[in-house]
């Protein structure tokens, strides 16, 4: 067994909160830079050069790189070895976004009541945790700040069996067309198939976050991945949806088994600013 | 090439701009996103008046991060549109002529631009350094408690955008998706 001090949590989850805000990851940067380079010229391609400028001067000053600077998603994956001490473990990451959100001086875009009252926490608490517990006697956090212009953009839909792989294409095609310049492409795709309505959803977030080259091992997914990328960037909304080839920088396919009834589908929608990062304790 | 413009953006200044056209914007241009919209629409339900004259001025959709010591700015990049479009009309009916933000707006809100000269400016979403660095002066005049959400008015120079919506309803978003189609198609 081994321990940790839930301390010690508090500070990786500031620390992240701050340097995701800032720091845009090396393989979506490099990305944006190859689209850059891919594009005729244009709008696309000066909107490409500010968003490589804007990540620049993010990572330079540390200033955001979006002022959305989001709602906390934190995955944490928790070894059954680790006993945890000094206080509760969920309150001390909490106090980890509080302390990360305050000292970065990141913007707080949560409020209370969904509905009726829609007041701010001022501190950009709760966070959205999602816990899964492995061998071992690690911790591995994974933190991304997720905007909501693309999040918006987000759908589920339950398929039926009989709809195929051709339901899945369309339904994918579909909701990237409708997000559009809303979602501030070139976006970000992750697609989760299978599992059941809750666990769609997590799939297709952790696809989101998957490296850029990242490919599904099956070669039946890593196919469709590549033709649905090809098609999404044929749509012509471009960066910024000022028109061009770049719709998406990337998309990849998470699944799982599911139902004989059912082929529950999400797409997550992220914008050019995908935003997260591991560590492991 | 790059139209400067300086607010107030006259109706004639308005009417001279066609979607596509880059602009720097320089002047005082006031922020409001979904909480403030509510409240200044709700306002006019009371027939009180507005924290600032909307009379040919320009709204920037945008809820920007803290302000850091020493600096006038935090970060600033468009939020996306389409959530205001239950209040833009109302506002451009009593005088406003612009707006900055990203992402599509519903028909109800170009009928109402084409009626009052009213432009929509597209500014780049996620760029929010490059953006914030044009702000030159911030400074709250109104909801204070909303936070980022709050009414600020802000002094810009050559403040980056794009006209996306001009005064007769062309559309950006429309012309450039099909002048990509159109080149694959050659």
């Amino acid at each position: 067994m081994r321990e940790i001090n839930v301390n010690l949590i508090t500070q990786t989850i500031a620390s992240l909160c701050r340097s995701t805000c800032t720091d845009l990851p090396q393989d979506v940067y490099d990305r944006l830079k190859e689209a850059r380079a891919a594009e005729k010229g244009g709008m696309a391609q000066k909107t490409l050069d500010i968003l490589i400028e804007n990540a620049d001067i993010s990572k330079q000053k540390k200033i955001p790189i979006c002022q959305d600077t989001g709602m906390a998603c934190i995955w944490l994956k928790v070894g059954q070895e680790v006993h945890f001490v000094g206080g509760d473990l969920n309150e001390a990451i909490q106090q980890g976004v509080r302390q990360g959100y305050e000292e970065g001086y990141l913007r707080k875009s949560i409020v209370y009541d969904p509905v009726f009252d829609r007041v701010n926490t001022q501190d950009n608490t709760p966070a959205m945790i999602t816990y899964e517990i492995v061998p071992g006697d690690k911790i591995e956090i994974t933190l991304a700040p997720k905007g909501f212009g693309s999040e918006n953009m987000s759908q589920i839909r339950m398929l039926k069996p009989s709809d195929g792989v051709e339901g899945i294409k369309s339904f994918v095609l579909n909701v990237v067309e409708s997000a559009g310049a809303n979602a501030c492409p070139p976006m970000v795709i992750g697609v989760g198939i299978g599992g059941n309505f809750d666990k769609v959803a997590l799939l297709a977030k952790q696809a989101m976050m998957a490296p850029i080259e990242a490919h599904h091992p099956d070669k039946r997914y890593a196919d469709l991945e590549d033709e649905l990328l090809e098609r999404i960037n044929q749509l012509g909304i471009g960066p910024a949806g000022f028109g061009g080839g770049t719709t998406a920088l990337a998309l990849h396919i998470e699944t799982a088994p599911t139902h004989i009834a059912g082929m529950p589908v999400a797409v997550a929608i992220c914008c050019h600013v995908s935003r997260h990062e591991k560590v492991i304790l | 090439m790059i139209k400067k413009i300086t607010t107030p953006l006259t109706s004639q200044v308005a009417r001279s701009l066609r979607a596509g056209d880059q602009v720097l914007i320089s002047g005082t241009i006031y922020t409001g996103r979904d909480a403030a919209h509510r409240r200044l629409v709700e306002m006019l339900d009371r027939q009180e008046p507005l924290p600032f004259d909307v009379t040919d001025a320009i709204i920037y959709y945008v809820g920007p991060t803290p302000t850091p010591p020493g600096a006038v700015f935090g970060s600033g990049g468009p939020t996306t549109s389409g959530r205001m479009d239950a209040y833009a009309p109302r506002l451009l009916a009593l005088g406003l002529r612009g707006m900055i933000g990203k992402g599509y707006r519903s028909s109800q809100v170009v009928e109402a631009m084409k009626a009052n000269d009213g432009v929509y400016f597209g500014a780049i979403g996620g760029a929010g350094a490059v953006i914030g660095a044009s702000v030159k002066k911030c400074e709250i005049i109104a909801f204070e408690d909303l936070g980022p959400e709050a009414i600020r008015r802000l002094e810009v120079e050559d403040f980056p955008a794009v006209v996306v919506i001009d005064h007769e309803g062309n559309n950006l978003y429309e012309q450039g998706r099909q002048a990509y189609l159109d080149s694959l198609a050659k």
